[in-house]
């Protein structure tokens, strides 16, 4: 029975699609559970205007070029000390994720697009007001933990 | 010596004006030093009737197009709890009487003023502006 081909076929089949949704769920589940920001700066500094993001949510690359660019956030001048400006970015590349480094925005990184297939019409929601405040929807956003959608 | 002696008056009648109109010592030697940077011009003292202006604008030129004003996200009364224009969050109220710890910290005022003058004016204040604005606000 065993060493029926057919059986031999259907089990690798079985075995490789297991070992896919295990993947799969490890790569969804990356994002849904991030380590909360543990920098005081960063918590202070980046949490004045909007929820402080984790380091997790980006790469390196895209935290850097962030740091770089404070002058012009997102249009906006969020422009640091130096020195405080050094610390955050230490902080923020070395507890970094993986990613698109050519985007900065976390809203662009194409798992969050995946997982944030909606209406359009949700972000202009009061409540809502910006895709970047995770708050209004995943309650606990602020210490990491996105599961709840 | 008559010289020093009128230095040293000048500057502790500076100090009273400022520590009687802010009530806080560290925030009265934040204004001080905006007095002293003032002074190389005409300055004849801080005005919260100014500071009202600056706050209220509306300005032009602005590196934000969204927020021609102070008041565009701190309300247009400083004692209200202000939002961002953007992301929605909260803004601790501008004016003293509500938010006694407000201009006390006197790299965050800096830090604050580097960036919204900016994006508010589209260019630096001058120390006569935020003088003006502390006084007004301290009023509040």
């Amino acid at each position: 029975m065993t060493s029926d081909p057919n059986f031999r076929a259907l089990t690798g089949i079985a075995a490789f699609a297991m070992l896919a949704l295990t993947a799969g769920a490890a790569i969804a589940s990356e994002f849904e559970r991030v380590r909360p920001v543990t920098h005081a700066a960063t918590q202070k500094e980046c949490g004045e205007c909007h929820m402080a993001f984790q380091p997790g949510l980006l790469p390196a690359v895209s935290w850097t070029r962030i740091m770089d660019g404070l002058q012009d956030h997102f249009g906006e001048n969020a422009s640091l000390p130096a020195d405080t400006a050094a610390a955050i970015r230490s902080y923020l590349t070395q507890t970094a994720g993986s990613g698109d480094g050519r985007l900065i925005r976390i809203t662009e990184q194409r798992w969050w697009l995946r997982k944030h297939d909606f209406e359009p019409s949700i972000w202009s929601r009061k409540t809502v007001k910006a895709k970047s405040n995770c708050e209004a929807c995943h309650r606990t956003a602020a210490q990491g933990l996105y599961e709840d959608d | 010596m008559k010289t020093i002696l009128l230095l040293a008056a000048t500057v502790a009648f500076g100090t009273g004006v400022a520590l009687a109109a802010s009530g806080d010592p560290e925030r009265a030697r934040i204004l001080d030093g905006y007095a002293a940077q003032a002074k190389a011009s005409d300055f004849t003292g801080f005005s919260a009737e100014r500071g009202r202006s600056l706050y209220l604008g509306p300005h032009a030129g602005g590196k934000v197009a969204d927020t021609p004003a102070c008041a565009s996200c701190h309300t247009r009364d400083p004692v209200g709890t202000g939002r961002h224009y953007k992301t929605g969050r909260d803004i601790l109220p501008m004016a003293v009487s509500a938010n006694p710890k407000r201009f006390t910290d006197p790299a965050e005022v800096e830090k604050r003023f580097e960036r919204d003058c900016v994006n508010v004016l589209g260019r630096a204040c001058t120390a006569r502006e935020k003088g003006d604005f502390i006084t007004f606000l301290s009023n509040q």
